[in-house]
């Protein structure tokens, strides 16, 4: 049910998701936050149930900041994913995390970058992606929107597109979404939903 | 409240409290850990988590219609934060099938005197684990010399469960409380999901208490009118929902702890509000 979208720019990546938690026939919120922040300069926009969301989330950047104080050098974006596929696919056959993610990162040397990594523990280095029932709407738009020298007005655009196009098509309604930067100055809030909850 | 304050806690004159790292449970070597899957009874068959989902079902919906054990459920609880503090309200019906088992439960758990919890969902589970909630949350107090946050106490119970999760285990619960940061609510479910929330209603009247919520809650709220609609959506929902009834137990929660406001017979608020309706529109 949930959303999540990724599109990487020149020197950056955007991150966005829906901000509903709904369970039955129930909407409980449409203000969580579900692109958490993984290190200074890495997010992860995540869809599935709240309980594994928060303790994947939690369980990979507790790990990843340990391993950047005990080693003191920091992961980049590409090991941090491979660390978290590497933990999906352990987690896989013993009671998985049923986490479908995107993760995006930027690094001094190879710049922004963004992967696509679902609960079966399958990743991928892509330029955009789409988790949950939005990419059977929001994919073509992306295919047809993405070039390869977009900045970061033309990448929130898309997204924006997306979630324009969600919010006339699609029947579950996803009120409010969250939308995350992530460039050389780190990850920064763009828009969200009014009366976040501040958990 | 000095009476929780670090020099002044219950045993603080036998115990050295602070000055000794608290041992870990393992280290300590007493009791079980009971938020640690494995270290609870289970069910002596091949598969427990199979035999209780089947025997067990969730006691959302009618999952347990043909099973030998069912459910003491349906109910509507809520709770809502407002400038005056935090109301919680319930109702006090429980029902097993088409049979009322009690029409006087109470569901408002008093963890301590500055945490509530509710109760919807399957009564055992809902009083067991709060109840050992209210045991962690005052073995914290003796461990550190504070108070335990909601935060902290809300997550210690969304820990539990998520490790038991699939082993069929029913609660849906709204954690209220006041700490250093105010006051707090939390939602959490057997699914493990743990919600901040301004204001939350859980059972099966629940639909029926967010349609008076939604519509009539405001931040600045007096205490009267915060009592007032937590009663009326109590009401409300004890109305619609056949399963929900009794007796609409109120709490009030304060910078000073929780307090008992009352428990009103739904019967009597239905001819009470019935006789408003009337006077307004003669008038």
């Amino acid at each position: 049910m949930d959303t999540v979208f990724g599109v990487q720019y020149e020197g950056g990546v955007i991150l966005a998701a829906d901000q509903s938690n709904a369970r039955s026939i129930l909407l409980y919120q449409t203000n969580l936050d579900k692109v958490k922040e993984l290190t200074s300069h890495s997010a992860m926009g995540v869809s599935g149930p709240n309980c594994d969301m928060v303790n994947f989330c939690e369980f990979v950047a507790k790990n990843i900041k340990l391993y950047e104080l005990s080693n003191d050098i920091k992961l980049s974006t590409h090991a941090q994913a491979n660390f978290a596929r590497g933990e999906l696919a352990t987690a896989l056959r013993k009671g998985p995390f049923q986490v479908n993610t995107l993760l995006g990162g930027f690094d001094n040397k190879v710049g922004a970058s963004l992967y696509y990594l679902d609960y079966m523990a399958a990743l991928q280095k892509v330029n955009y992606g789409s988790q949950g029932y939005a990419s059977n709407f929001c994919l073509s738009i992306m295919d047809k929107e993405y070039r390869d020298d977009l900045n970061e007005a033309d990448a929130v655009k898309i997204v924006e597109q997306c979630i324009h196009e969600l919010h006339t098509r699609f029947l579950i309604s996803q009120k409010n979404f969250i939308i995350k930067v992530v460039d050389k100055d780190g990850v920064r809030l763009y828009s969200q939903g009014a009366d976040p909850a501040d958990s | 409240m000095a009476f929780f304050g670090p020099e002044s806690a219950i045993g603080s004159d036998i115990l050295d409290i602070g000055s000794r790292k608290a041992l870990t449970k393992r280290q300590r070597g007493i009791g079980v850990d009971l938020g640690v899957p494995g270290q609870f009874d289970v069910p002596n068959v091949p598969d427990p988590a199979l035999y209780c989902r089947s025997n067990f079902a969730s006691a959302c919906g009618n999952a347990d219609a043909g099973q030998e054990v069912k459910f003491a459920k349906g109910t509507t609880t809520l709770a809502f934060k407002f400038n005056g503090g935090i109301i919680v309200s319930v109702d006090s019906r429980s029902t097993m099938g088409y049979y009322i088992a009690s029409g006087t439960v109470k569901k408002v758990i008093e963890i301590n005197p500055f945490l509530l919890g509710t109760m919807a969902g399957g009564a055992a589970d809902c009083s067991f684990w709060e109840r050992n909630l209210g045991m962690e949350c005052r073995l914290y107090e003796l461990r550190n010399g504070r108070r335990i946050t909601v935060a902290a106490a809300s997550k210690l119970l969304a820990n539990v469960m998520s490790a038991y999760r699939g082993y069929g285990l029913s609660m849906g619960t709204m954690i209220t409380g006041w700490d250093e940061t105010g006051p707090q609510l939390y939602y959490v479910d057997n699914d493990g999901t743990r919600l901040k929330g301004k204001y939350f209603s859980v059972g099966s009247g629940s639909m029926y208490a967010y349609g008076v919520l939604d519509n009539h809650w405001r931040e600045d709220l007096s205490v009267e009118e915060a009592i007032d609609l937590g009663k009326r959506a109590i009401y409300h929902a004890t109305h619609r929902d056949a399963a929900s009834g009794g007796i609409n137990n109120l709490y009030h929660v304060t910078a000073d702890g929780w307090k008992y406001i009352h428990g009103i017979d739904v019967n009597d608020m239905h001819y009470e509000f019935a006789e408003e309706k009337k006077n307004a529109m003669s008038s």
